[in-house]
């Protein structure tokens, strides 16, 4: 018995094996909350608890707004074949592009956007730092965006502990309050900052038609899947590269400003501005299969997830980081019913 | 502060100290990478190999008494090493005989590594962020005023016995065989498979080793991301040092001078904190770019190979 290469698998077969590994991966995960003394069938039902009532679907809009920016950004980069793990250390950067906007520029009605292309700006800054690093010196970019993550990281801990630390916080690490122009509008009582919403719909969207509709979008597809083809066609490879990374970077910068301006209307320490949301977002980008506008439904998934892992900790108890448990084995799952959807069974030697 | 003999005592002691998780890393990516497959599951298999040595050894004392026992830490090694390579394992298993992509496969256990030890903290002790202290450490060996832990020595005597392994032995060439050109590899009756799974297993046990130090050796407890991205600074390591046991013994060297003057200069005048914390991964990023342009991966490395 062994696996063969299934050149054509049937619709059927495929949707059976990712339903069998999702069985699998559920089971394994049942296991782990009966472990915990948590019956599974009810630790499930407080994960989705959140769908049944308008608070907890205002609370996974929230969370899909930064996955959805940063996944839609991470689609295309890893469709182009630039490995950006670096999305939570770029959507840091944005946070700090905007609070300086906020905080140290003059005020007026120009401060929202102005926080935003300065987030933007510093997020796809801080993505093309590794891309240039790879394009001009060959440097690894899956190295060098996870030790920019800790920079990144660094950095926002110096700011709110040293030169940027508020006036009026007392002992707490944090900045003053942005003023008021510098705050971003939510939808009633929700913590949702629609206009964010909007821009990581329109990113997904974008994405989607430069991605399948432009001569740029070919462009990056021909260098995605065939980079010597890219290279007969005499594409510039770097350029592109270039480009997609920064366009990636600057999306997980636009996250970071939404989650300062939308959310906590300050700079903090950086484990409260992001729920690790740049690595989940890998999630959202891996699940949408190189277009970007699937994330507009991975994103949501994992949102419920983040806040079913919210549910679960105020109903058993269980620390939050529950979720990077059922994330990690979900996308172990995936990534092994992808694998076997693509090959068949063949019963002889 | 004057750079007499005992500052420059502490700072070799402490660089040989930063070195070790580093080195055990470096030259278990080094197997893996050998063999065709990156494991950027390194980070995460540290962070299991640490939580597997405190817990297994606090659980240990609980049932046993704290009294010395001169040989529990040990067990605590050797489950984190099983441990470890267990991880691998499964990295292996979903990138070999699955053939999925590598970098996603690596993500999804870094993932579970970060989510893990929470739940496992929480069950024995009631928090979400360290483990319980533990009297029983690994020994410290040597003389009086320069005195190590066992691992550290075993890390650098494990340099000329990778290199034996991998360029004097049938299954080191095997191993390389199989990185560079598996077809040729296996038309010549190696199994690529096999040598593979070893590979990526040996990296894991390394790891799980290194985290068993971080936890045992180095501190008393598990603490919550204790690995601080030591297994992204070992890959890049390994890379800088060409996927050699020698040029990796001299970069992860590097990188621990690089900590350990960090450590020895903080507080002091001369750096502030937060410089000091971000140095190593600013060496790193330095390194990946500038001295690297040369240096040539496994021909076959991240690729799947198709029987």
């Amino acid at each position: 018995m062994r696996l063969e290469l299934d050149p054509a698998p049937s619709l059927g077969k495929t949707l059976l094996t990712y339903l069998a590994f999702l069985l699998l991966t559920l089971l394994l995960l049942g296991g782990l909350f009966a472990l915990y003394g948590v019956p599974p069938l009810r630790a499930y039902g407080v994960l989705l608890s959140p769908l049944a009532d308008p608070l907890g679907l205002a609370e996974i809009a929230r969370r899909t707004i930064p996955l959805l920016l940063i996944g839609a950004g991470l689609t295309l980069a890893f469709r182009v074949g630039f490995f950006n793990i670096g999305a939570e250390g770029q959507l840091l950067l944005g946070a700090v592009g905007a609070a300086y906007a906020a905080l140290f520029l003059p005020a007026g009605p120009w401060t929202l956007p102005l926080m935003f292309l300065l987030g933007g700006a510093l997020g796809g800054l801080w993505a093309g730092v590794a891309a240039w690093l790879r394009v001009r010196f060959g440097a690894n970019e899956i190295l060098t965006t996870l030790m920019q993550n800790y920079l990144a990281y660094y950095l926002v801990v110096y700011l709110v502990a040293g030169p940027w630390k508020g006036q009026f916080v007392f002992g707490f690490l944090y900045t003053d309050r942005f003023p008021e122009v510098a705050r971003l509008p939510r939808l009633g009582d929700t913590l949702v900052h629609w206009p964010t919403l909007l821009l990581g719909v329109g990113a997904a969207l974008g994405l989607q038609l430069l991605l399948f509709r432009t001569p740029l979008g070919f462009s990056w597809r021909v260098l995605g899947e065939n980079p010597s083809a890219a290279r007969y066609l005499g594409l510039k490879e770097g350029r592109f590269l270039a480009l997609a990374a920064l366009a990636s970077g600057a999306l997980s910068g636009l996250a970071g400003v939404g989650e300062v301006a939308g959310i906590h209307q300050r700079l903090l320490e950086p484990a409260q501005i992001s729920l690790g949301y740049g690595f989940t977002a890998i999630l959202a980008a891996w699940l949408a299969r190189g277009r970007p506008g699937l994330v507009l439904l991975t994103a949501p998934l994992l949102g419920l997830i983040l806040v079913g892992g919210d549910a679960l900790k105020l109903a058993y108890s269980m620390p939050f980081r529950v979720v990077d448990v059922v994330a990690g084995l979900l996308l172990l799952g995936l990534v092994g019913a992808e694998a076997l959807a693509r090959h068949r069974l063949v019963w002889r030697r | 502060m004057s750079l007499d003999a005992a500052f420059l005592t502490a700072l070799l002691l402490s660089t040989l100290r930063q070195t070790t998780p580093l080195l055990l890393t470096a030259l278990g990516g080094m197997f893996s990478e050998r063999s065709g497959v990156v494991n950027i599951a390194l980070e995460g298999i540290l962070l299991f190999g640490a939580l597997t040595a405190a817990v297994v050894v606090e659980r240990l004392e609980a049932a046993l008494g704290p009294g010395p026992h001169p040989w529990l830490p040990w067990v605590g090694v050797l489950a984190a090493m099983g441990v470890g390579g267990l991880v691998a394992f499964v990295h292996a298993l979903v990138s070999i005989k699955y053939r999925a992509d590598q970098i996603i496969s690596g993500t999804a256990l870094n993932l579970l590594a970060l989510g893990a030890p929470s739940l496992v903290l929480t069950y024995f002790y009631g928090n979400a962020t360290s483990s319980k202290e533990v009297a029983n450490r690994l020994p410290l060996w040597g003389p009086e005023g320069f005195q190590l832990s066992p691992l550290v020595y075993l890390a650098f005597l494990l340099v000329p016995l990778t290199w034996w392994v991998l360029f004097k032995t049938p299954f080191g060439l095997r191993l390389r065989a199989v990185g560079e050109h598996p077809e040729a590899a296996d038309t010549l009756g190696v199994n690529v498979y096999r040598m593979r799974y070893t590979g990526v297993v040996l990296s894991g046990i390394l790891a799980g080793l290194a985290g068993a130090y971080l936890a045992i050796g180095f501190l008393n407890q598990f603490v919550r991301g204790m690995s601080a991205g030591m297994g992204f600074i070992a890959l890049a390591a390994m890379i800088f040092g060409k996927w050699h046991p020698v040029g990796i013994l001299f970069s992860t060297l590097l990188f621990g001078f690089a900590s350990a003057l960090a450590i020895q200069l903080q507080g002091t005048e001369i750096l502030p904190a937060v410089l000091v914390q971000a140095f190593p991964y600013v060496v790193t990023v330095l390194v990946l770019a500038g001295f690297i342009g040369r240096s040539r991966p496994p021909a076959a490395v991240g690729k799947p190979y198709e029987k």
